[in-house]
């Protein structure tokens, strides 16, 4: 029975400050801003914790709550976004190259978008070409909207993914 | 009559708002003005229209069923019974007692998700599919009672959709697996159905998961589409078969492609031969024939029309009415609605 960690290290990156949106002119409140990069960011790197899950029963046990960002697994090359296409693609990079926590991560990527951004939105996930063993599988199962609705019909895969996106500890 | 030479447009006739989800699938009733829809809200919904007013309104919810969403939805040949698949593992019968749906029998037996059920032409036999890799052939008896005929493990993954031919006892099955497999009976080994064909990329087949499969009025010709973003026309000298000759092995005819750049979701072959297509990119594409005879590179079909944002999000079922006095067309979306259409020339 494995009780070890499945990354018992990750690296740590420090984080970077959160950027204030220095524009100012625009002060009709009913006007609709265009969604761009830096508001993707902004929705996956500040309320995005990371839980490393060796049992399945053990949700409830938090080994590494640091951000996506501090583990690099996202970076700010990884949203590619078009708000008049109402289109993102995220590319994400798992910490072990053969990491079964890359499906958890994917789906939580996709589901906090997806509570994030307007219903007409297009989005595709994908893991970073040459990140994980099997890229083209992960890729395929990620962006089957038929499998993600139904794997989202699990109460236990719900709550792993809930408990990836539950606001971080610091 | 060449429908390329009109101005032809795709009106909206009515919207039918109720589900609390996205709609998977739409289906028209053989013989009678009633639309079945059903849902990621677990429920089905039965549409009738007013012989009065001729619109459309929900006449019945089938809800306390099935646990999770209704994937899709099949009407009997006679008009009289539904059969839903759903994600909690089980396909329901349902029948039309009139002023209610009863839900006379329950399949069981699949592990996991039923993507698809379908009737063959005479309504004896009914297959199912399955996120765990299988298609199921049930026997029709009498009394309500359904047996397990058959199970097929040809396809090595998730399989989205099956389509009996039709008008032969052949059985179409498409997957994740990116082909699409064909079965029939064979009496040889104390009889049982085998997979008597393959379509996969060698045989100029899909690059990505197949979601859907449609046949032309005759049965001589079949469109399927595909992740991969195409469409593909295929034939079959199917006199052959009808004379009992033996199989006769579906060929590519011809691939649709640049028309839609998001997963093509669902595609039905209309009566008087129109393709509809409904894809990811919220658009509707209608093609036809083109009726030019090249000896080198066979039929080839043209873009009658598409409709862009014919829905506010994803398209999941296109599907043309039985009805011979309209060309009438059902749509079903992530975005909770389900859209009736007219094709009509524009003066």
């Amino acid at each position: 029975m494995v009780s070890g960690l499945i990354n018992e290290n990750p690296t740590v990156y420090e984080r970077k400050e959160r950027r204030v949106r220095t524009d100012s002119t625009n002060t009709d409140e009913f006007s609709v801003e265009p969604i761009d990069q830096l508001e993707i960011f902004d929705i996956l790197f500040f309320d995005f914790a990371i839980v490393n899950i060796h049992h399945i029963r053990d949700i409830r046990d938090p080994e590494h709550p640091y951000s996506l960002e501090q583990l690099k697994v996202l970076t700010e090359d990884s949203v590619e976004v078009d708000d008049l296409k109402s289109y993102v693609r995220v590319t994400f990079t798992p910490t072990v190259e053969h990491c079964s926590m890359a499906t958890i991560i994917g789906l939580s990527v996709r589901v906090k978008l997806m509570r994030s951004l307007p219903p007409r939105y297009k989005i595709d996930i994908r893991v970073a070409p040459g990140s994980h063993a099997t890229e083209a599988a992960l890729n395929k199962q990620l962006n089957d909207k038929e499998r993600v609705a139904a794997a989202l019909e699990n109460p236990n895969l719900v709550e792993m993914v809930d408990e990836c996106l539950s606001p971080s500890f610091e | 009559m060449d429908l390329m030479e009109k101005n032809l447009e795709l009106i909206e006739v009515q919207k039918l708002e109720g589900h609390t989800d996205r709609v998977w699938n739409a289906a028209w009733n053989p013989v009678s003005p009633i639309l079945a829809s059903c849902s990621g809200d677990n429920s089905v919904r039965i549409w009738e229209q007013s012989s009065l007013s001729r619109s459309w309104s929900c006449k019945t919810v089938l809800e306390e069923t099935h646990t999770r969403t209704v994937r899709s939805c099949s009407w009997s040949p006679s008009g009289k019974l539904l059969a839903t698949a759903s994600f909690d593992g089980t396909t329901a019968i349902w029948e039309d007692l009139g002023d209610e749906f009863e839900c006379i029998s329950t399949l069981e037996g699949h592990e996991n998700e039923v993507k698809s059920v379908s009737w063959n032409a005479s309504g004896s036999y009914l297959a199912t599919c399955s996120r765990d890799k299988s298609v199921w052939i049930w026997e029709v008896l009498g009394g309500n009672e359904y047996d397990c005929a058959s199970v097929l493990n040809g396809h090595t993954q998730d399989v989205k959709m099956v389509l009996w031919h039709p008008t032969l006892d052949v059985l179409f099955s498409c997957s994740y697996d990116n082909t699409i497999k064909v079965v029939w009976w064979s009496e040889d080994d104390d009889g049982d159905y085998q997979c008597v064909q393959t379509l996969d990329e060698s045989t100029n087949g899909h690059s990505s998961t197949v979601w859907a499969i449609s046949f032309n009025a005759a049965g001589d010709k079949m469109v399927t589409c595909s992740d991969d973003l195409t469409l593909k026309i295929w034939g079959a000298d199917i006199s052959m078969m009808h004379s009992g000759e033996g199989y006769a092995p579906w060929t590519h005819l011809c691939t649709l492609s640049g028309y839609h750049d998001r997963t093509i979701f669902s595609t039905h072959w209309s009566s008087d031969d129109i393709i509809a297509s409904g894809a990811g990119d919220d658009a509707i594409g209608l093609f036809v024939d083109s009726k030019q005879h090249d000896p080198v590179n066979g039929p080839s079909y043209n873009l009658l029309l598409k409709k862009e944002k014919a829905h506010e999000m994803d398209i999941n079922s296109v599907q043309w009415s039985p009805s011979k006095e309209s060309r009438l067309l059902a749509s079903a979306s992530d975005d909770g609605m389900v859209k009736i259409w007219q094709l009509e020339t524009t003066p």
